[in-house]
C-alpha cells in the first residue's frame, strides 16, 4: 500500500505574525518555519500505519521552492519512505485549487491508495485542498478524522463535526484529512535526523506535471488585526458579578 | 447574478448559521440586482421545507441516499443544481458541514472559493471579501477569479435573515440515484444532547480552560455558572485534548467561532488559537490566577483569582439574584 502525505511549510504558530509594509503578504523574514501541524499529524498516522502493516510506503510531498527541502528532510527523519518536491517558480503562495491540481497530477504518477493530509494549513486557514483533491479525483473523502481504522477493503473514520463524532466508512482509494485528536506526533531522533541529511529528495518541476497555475483567489491586501482591549482589573468578586449582570442581557452580538 | 444558498440542518430545524448566510445572500442580491434561491438536501424533510420557504424560494433535493450529509453524494447534487440554475454565486454558513460538503462541491465546480468570510464590499463592480488568516491575526481582502464563486460566511458576521412576508415557492430537484457516488457509507453520529444552548448561537458563553481538573468540576463550575445565566458552555483546546470536554465545545481557530454579548473565560490562559475563536465577543471577562495571562490583553474585565474559589460564590450570588 502506498500513502501520499502532502505537507505544507508554514510559519511556526507560536510566532507573532505581522503584515509586510506593502500590505501584500506577511513579513516572513526571521520567522521560523515548520510542517503544518495538521500535516504533521497526517504524517504521524501514515508512519504508524506503515509500522503496523507490511509493505506500506509513505511518500511525503512538498510543493514550492528549495526552501521546502528542510521540512521534507524532517519528514524523512520522522519515518517517511520517500520525499518528493514539486518545484514551482511562482513567488506568491499557491491557493488551494492550484495545490489540488498539482497533487492530482502527483497522484496520477504515484498511484497511492490513500492520501492523508491536514484538514487545514494554519497559515491561510482555508480548509479546502483535501476536499478539492478528492473532488478532482472522484475519490471518497473523510475530513476531520479523529480515528482511522482499516476494515477489510474499507476504512472506518471517526470525524469531528459540529454535531458530534460522526463515523463513516470509505472505500479505497480515498482522501482523508486529519483533525487534532487523531494522534500526537513524535519527535525525530538525532540519528534519524543525521541519516535523513543524506537521503535523496526527488524533484519534479510543476511544469513537467502539465498543470497550468491559474490563481482562483487573489490576495488584494492584508491587515494586522489588533484585538487588544484595555482591561479593567477588578478588585473583587462582587464587581465581577455586577459586570456579568450588566452585560449578560440583550441579543447576541452581530459584530464581525 | 444567480445566487444559491446551501442550507444546513439537523434533520429537524435549520441551523442558525444558514439564516446568516441567507442575509448575506440577500445583501448581494440587492446590491447587484440578483436572484436568490435556497437549496435543501435531505430525506423526509417536510417540516424543514415549511421552515426554509419562509426565507427564500426553495429547491428541495430529497432522497433516501441524501439522508446523511455524506460529502461525495451531496456535493454531486449541489454541483448539478448549480449548473442547472446557472448560479454564479454559491453561499453557505461556515461550519464543518460546509467545509466538507460545499468544499467538495466547489472542487467539482472549479475551486473558486473563499471560506470564513466576515465582511464584503463592492469596488468597481468587483466583490471584495474579507477573511481571517493565521488564526485571526491577519485579515485578508481577497477577490475570486472564476465562476461560480463559492463563499462561506461566518454566522457571527451577518445577522439572521427575517422571514419573508409570504412563504416562497418550492421546487423539487430530481435526484438520479444511479449517478450518485457510492464510496461512502454512514455508520453513526455520536452527539451528546445538551439542555444548554449551542455555543455558536448563545448570547452568553461561559468557557473553561486548563485550570479545570476533571469533567465533574467542569460540569459543576462552568456548567453551573452557565445555567445561572442561561448560557452555553465552551472550552479551550486543552480540556478537549485531555478528554475533559467533548470536541463540540471547543472554541478556537480549529473549533467553534463565537461572538456572544458576554464571554466569560474561566482559567483560560489565552493561547492565540483560542483567542481566534472568541476575541470578537462584545464583552470579555476573564478569571485567571496568573495576572500576566494573555487572556487579559483581549479582555474588558479581569479578576486575578482561582476559579475553584470564586465560581461557587458567583453561582450563589447569581442564583440569589435570579430568585
Amino acid at each position: 500500500m502506498k500513502i501520499l502525505v502532502p505537507t505544507k511549510r508554514v510559519p511556526d504558530t507560536d510566532q507573532r505574525i505581522r503584515v509586510r509594509e506593502d500590505g501584500r503578504d506577511i513579513d516572513d523574514s526571521n520567522l521560523p518555519f515548520v510542517i503544518n501541524p495538521f500535516d504533521a499529524i497526517a504524517l504521524e498516522e501514515a508512519i504508524r500505519i506503515a509500522e503496523q502493516g507490511s509493505d506500506v510506503e509513505v511518500v511525503a510531498v512538498g510543493i514550492g521552492s528549495d526552501l521546502y527541502e528542510q521540512e521534507l528532510r524532517t519528514a524523512l527523519a520522522l519515518g517517511a519512505s520517500r520525499a518528493l518536491l514539486v518545484e514551482t517558480d511562482t513567488p506568491q503562495q499557491l491557493d488551494s485549487w492550484n495545490v489540488a491540481c498539482l497533487l492530482d497530477a502527483v497522484v496520477a504518477r504515484e498511484q497511492p491508495q490513500l492520501v492523508l493530509m491536514g484538514k487545514q494549513a494554519v497559515d491561510d486557514d482555508a480548509n479546502q485542498a483535501g476536499q478539492f483533491l478528492a473532488a478532482r479525483l472522484g475519490w471518497p473523502q473523510a475530513t476531520f478524522a479523529s480515528k482511522i481504522e482499516f476494515v477489510g477493503s474499507q476504512i472506518r473514520v471517526a470525524r469531528e463535526t459540529d454535531a458530534g463524532i460522526e463515523t463513516i466508512l470509505v472505500s479505497q482509494p480515498a482522501v482523508i484529512t486529519t483533525d487534532l485528536r487523531l494522534n500526537e506526533p513524535r519527535y525525530a531522533s538525532l540519528p534519524s535526523i543525521l541519516k535523513a541529511r543524506h537521503k535523496t529528495i526527488e524533484r519534479i518541476l510543476a511544469s513537467e506535471l502539465g498543470v497550468i497555475i491559474e490563481p482562483r483567489i487573489e490576495l488584494v491586501e492584508m491587515e494586522t488585526v489588533s484585538s487588544e482591549r484595555s482591561c479593567q482589573m477588578l478588585d473583587n468578586l462582587d464587581q465581577l458579578v455586577t459586570q456579568i449582570l450588566e452585560h449578560a442581557g440583550g441579543p447576541a452580538s452581530d459584530a464581525p | 447574478m444567480q445566487i444559491l444558498v446551501v442550507l444546513e440542518h439537523d434533520g429537524e430545524s435549520l441551523r442558525a448559521g444558514s439564516l446568516s448566510a441567507i442575509q448575506f445572500a440577500r445583501q448581494l442580491a440587492q446590491q447587484q440586482d440578483g436572484q436568490l434561491h435556497a437549496l435543501l438536501l435531505g430525506h423526509d424533510c417536510q417540516p424543514l421545507i415549511e421552515q426554509a420557504r419562509q426565507y427564500a424560494p426553495l429547491l428541495v433535493a430529497s432522497h433516501p441516499q441524501l439522508a446523511y450529509p455524506l460529502a461525495d453524494r451531496q456535493a454531486k447534487v449541489i454541483a448539478d443544481v448549480v449548473r442547472n440554475q446557472q448560479a454564479t454565486v454559491v453561499i453557505a454558513a461556515s461550519s464543518t458541514f460546509s467545509k466538507d460538503v460545499v468544499g467538495r462541491a466547489a472542487g467539482l465546480l472549479g475551486g473558486c472559493m473563499a471560506s470564513d468570510v466576515v465582511s464584503h464590499r463592492w469596488h468597481d463592480d468587483q466583490l471584495l471579501l474579507k477573511r481571517p488568516m493565521y488564526a485571526g491575526a491577519i485579515l485578508a481582502t481577497v477577490r475570486l477569479h472564476g465562476t461560480p464563486s463559492i463563499i462561506t460566511v461566518r454566522a457571527t458576521a451577518y445577522p439572521a435573515a427575517e422571514q419573508l412576508a409570504a412563504a416562497a415557492d418550492v421546487e423539487t430537484v430530481t435526484v438520479d440515484e444511479a449517478r450518485l457516488p457510492r464510496g461512502t457509507e454512514f455508520e453513526q453520529l455520536d452527539s451528546k444532547p445538551s439542555h444548554r444552548p449551542d455555543v455558536t448561537e448563545a448570547s452568553v458563553v461561559v468557557s473553561g480552560g486548563r485550570a479545570i481538573h476533571n469533567s465533574d468540576d467542569f460540569e459543576q463550575l462552568v456548567g453551573g455558572l452557565a445555567d445561572c445565566l442561561g448560557a452555553a458552555t465552551g472550552s479551550s483546546r486543552a480540556l478537549v485534548d485531555a478528554g475533559i470536554t467533548p470536541n463540540a465545545l471547543q472554541v478556537g481557530q480549529t473549533g467553534k467561532i463565537v461572538s456572544p454579548q458576554l464571554y466569560l473565560a474561566l482559567g483560560i490562559s489565552g493561547a492565540v488559537q483560542h483567542l481566534a475563536g472568541m476575541k470578537n465577543s462584545r464583552i470579555i471577562a476573564a478569571v485567571n490566577t496568573d495576572p500576566h495571562a494573555p487572556i487579559f490583553e483581549v479582555a474588558d474585565y479581569g479578576l486575578v483569582a482561582d476559579l475553584y474559589e470564586v465560581v461557587p460564590e458567583m453561582i450563589d450570588k447569581l442564583s440569589n439574584h435570579n430568585a
